[in-house]
């Protein structure tokens, strides 16, 4: 007879060993699955993998790949550590780039570091506004926040295109709807040639590690997510602490819009974000909630991304196996936790157990 | 006008399969946000099996299948493993994704063969469809939106009126209390996911096997999302989601027929409207005190015995 029972006492390294063994396992599943479809796995992933870190170029362009997931997953890790999912990293992006590239093209002409710590700031408070709707309906009516936060990424992109399309578009584009490209005193530097998003990303992540781990108002979402009672028996003013937390995970999401429209796009555009507010959901999982792991895996998973783009250039290999990787190792972590957080024993018949 | 409505019905189709697989999936105390995953496995497992054997019936077997097996690893992550719900449903989305574009790589653009086209043509169901504005809306479609039509009836009176619909009622209002009163929780979620996970398949194989047959990339096109939106916007019942498909349907076609009659309102902010529409609901069902409207209780709580 098989039994369960719920694991209390798991050590760190056992915990880590069993991660790891599940990617590795979903990395030889895929493989597997990889050959099946007539490719050779290995040429498949060694080619992903020198695509991604086979030249300093191409290692640069990984980590740009890498850093509006990292900062996107901090913000992510605060607002679900509460077990408040918040899967509306997307539109917080959208609408923090929105804020930027307001501040982008009507600051013309002011120094270019003040120029960037306003559009920063902008897009903090933007990204915070657009998470704080769904958290205060949360703490208000106890609305879902799951399909709230899911809305308002549509209702972000919808009004972007709004912009795009309307509005914000450049009468100098001759016609075409797109927004103006942003002025050079906007556009964030290149530190060994990659943008100072790399910094702002170190930076905001020893900023969420101490907020979570060494603040009081850390400690109390951590609190609220373990169970709603302790915290509200422990005199906690736990609507505070929710609409504290979703200001902080919209507020760094926004900072992703900034960080992306200031380096990569130089511009707004419906198509800024693209998903990085759903692969920012992943990254933050598969770090266990903790902010130096979560720049760690949102960097392996810019290899999986920029790997994916050079297989189909190389081998001709659909970047969607990419994709695939991407959900198996997902579903092999997620699966792998059930033997982090219970025991199971094998127990014979005789033992008197039914 | 009528054709107006017409095209909602056809709009509203693949949103109404969806809503079903994931309102059945809900009753039984699981949030899939895979639906938008499992709708393109379908999508591109029907479109490809109806192109290779030009049957109309093994297209939509092979969706069926291919919804079914996304809604198998959600289900025996979720259930048997106790993975976070949320986040399990989301790597099913980003897999399913991955799966079709994948899989169908070698048939962007490539056209449905006529047995099947014609399969799927507008049939007139005689009498009714004389009847004025309701006849041409409901019932000059296709033979596959008459299957839905079956399967709101269906679910409706399983849900309402059998002893398996009450049990899986009971299972996703509290899984403990249910499995108390000795109903088997792991297989009544086990089966209920699957049943959901088939119907998504078919919603996505509406959009390749009528609505558009020809095979694009990500040819559901986020209507999985707004699947997921309207089981809340039905409050958990199978003829408002009904309702409400046609209702998003058509709100999803509005913005480009008044553009071309003229009005001269911004499609893209017409666009908004259904999740705003969402978001409205969503805020006002916190406020309706009727029991039958709310949220089944045990929603995302993933079910283990000793912890009762």
């Amino acid at each position: 007879m098989i039994n369960i029972t719920k694991r209390e006492d798991l050590s760190k390294q056992k915990g880590i060993i069993i991660r790891i063994a599940a990617i590795i396992l979903s990395i030889l599943f895929t493989g597997i699955f990889i050959n099946l479809l007539g490719y050779n796995s290995i040429d498949v992933f060694y080619n992903m993998v020198t695509g991604a870190l086979g030249s300093e170029m191409r290692l640069q362009k990984t980590i740009v790949k890498a850093i509006p997931i990292a900062v996107a997953s901090l913000g992510i890790l605060v607002a679900f550590k509460m077990k408040f999912w918040n899967i509306g990293g997307e539109g917080q992006i959208m609408m923090g780039a929105m804020a930027a590239t307001f501040v982008a093209l009507n600051l013309d002409g002011f120094p270019r570091a003040l120029t960037l710590v306003l559009m920063m700031l902008a897009a903090f408070f933007f990204g915070a506004v657009w998470a704080f709707i769904p958290a205060f309906f949360k703490v208000k009516c106890g609305t879902n926040e799951t399909i709230f936060t899911l809305m308002m990424n549509y209702i972000a992109i919808k009004w972007i295109t709004y912009l795009q399309f309307g509005p914000w578009k450049d009468p100098n584009a001759g016609g075409f709807p797109k927004i103006a490209t942003y002025p050079d005193n906007a556009v964030l530097p290149e530190v060994f040639g990659i943008n100072i998003g790399w910094i702002i990303t170190i930076i905001a992540a020893v900023i969420v590690y101490i907020f979570m781990n060494h603040t009081k108002k850390g400690y109390e979402i951590s609190v609220v997510g373990e169970s709603l009672a302790t915290a509200k028996y422990a005199g906690m003013n736990v609507k505070m602490v929710i609409i504290t937390a979703m200001l902080v995970s919209g507020g760094l999401c926004g900072l992703t819009g900034m960080i992306m429209s200031s380096s990569i796009e130089k511009t707004l555009t419906i198509y800024l974000s693209n998903g990085i507010g759903y692969t920012a959901i992943i990254t933050a999982w598969l770090s266990g909630l903790s902010a130096p792991f979560a720049v760690i895996s949102s960097f392996a998973f810019a290899v999986l991304i920029q790997g994916g783009k050079f297989i189909q250039i190389a081998l001709q290999v659909p970047a969607s196996v990419a994709d695939m990787i991407q959900g198996m190792i997902l579903f092999f972590v997620l699966g792998s936790e059930f033997f982090t957080r219970y025991k199971i024993s094998f127990k014979g018949q005789k033992g008197g157990e039914k | 006008m009528v054709s107006f409505l017409c095209a909602a019905v056809i709009a509203g189709m693949p949103l109404l399969f969806a809503t079903l697989g994931e309102l059945i999936t809900e009753k039984a105390g699981n949030l899939n946000l895979g639906v938008e995953g499992m709708m393109l496995m379908g999508a591109s497992c029907g479109f490809i099996a109806g192109y290779i054997t030009g049957n109309p019936i093994a297209a939509i077997l092979a969706a069926i299948i291919a919804g079914g097996i996304g809604a198998a690893i959600y289900a025996f992550l979720t259930i048997t493993l106790m993975s976070n719900q949320v986040v399990t449903g989301l790597a099913l989305t980003i897999f399913g994704t991955g799966f079709a574009s994948f899989v169908g790589k070698d048939y962007v653009g490539k056209v449905l063969p006529d047995t099947i086209k014609t399969f799927f043509m507008k049939v007139e169901i005689p009498g009714l469809s004389d009847i004025p504005v309701i006849g041409p809306m409901f019932f000059k479609q296709d033979i596959f939106a008459y299957g839905g039509y079956v399967i709101i009836i269906l679910i409706s009176i399983y849900l309402y009126k059998t002893r398996k619909g009450l049990n899986l009622r009971a299972v996703g209002e509290n899984a403990a209390s249910a499995d108390a009163s000795g109903i088997n929780v792991t297989l009544y979620k086990y089966v209920h996911i699957l049943i959901g996970g088939a119907l998504c398949g078919l919603g996505g194989a509406y959009m390749s096997l009528v609505t558009v047959p020809v095979w694009q990339e990500g040819v559901t096109g986020g209507r999985g999302w707004i699947a997921v939106a309207l089981v809340i916007f039905a409050s958990w019942n199978p003829v408002k989601a009904f309702a409400g498909s046609l209702l998003f349907g058509g709100l999803s076609i509005l913005g480009i027929r008044l553009q071309s009659m003229g009005i001269h309102i911004s499609q893209y902010l017409v666009d908004m409207l259904p999740y705003l529409a969402t978001v409205v609901v969503l805020i006002l069902s916190t406020y309706k005190s009727r029991k039958e409207d709310q949220p089944p209780k045990d929603l995302g709580n993933a079910y283990f015995r000793e912890e009762r």
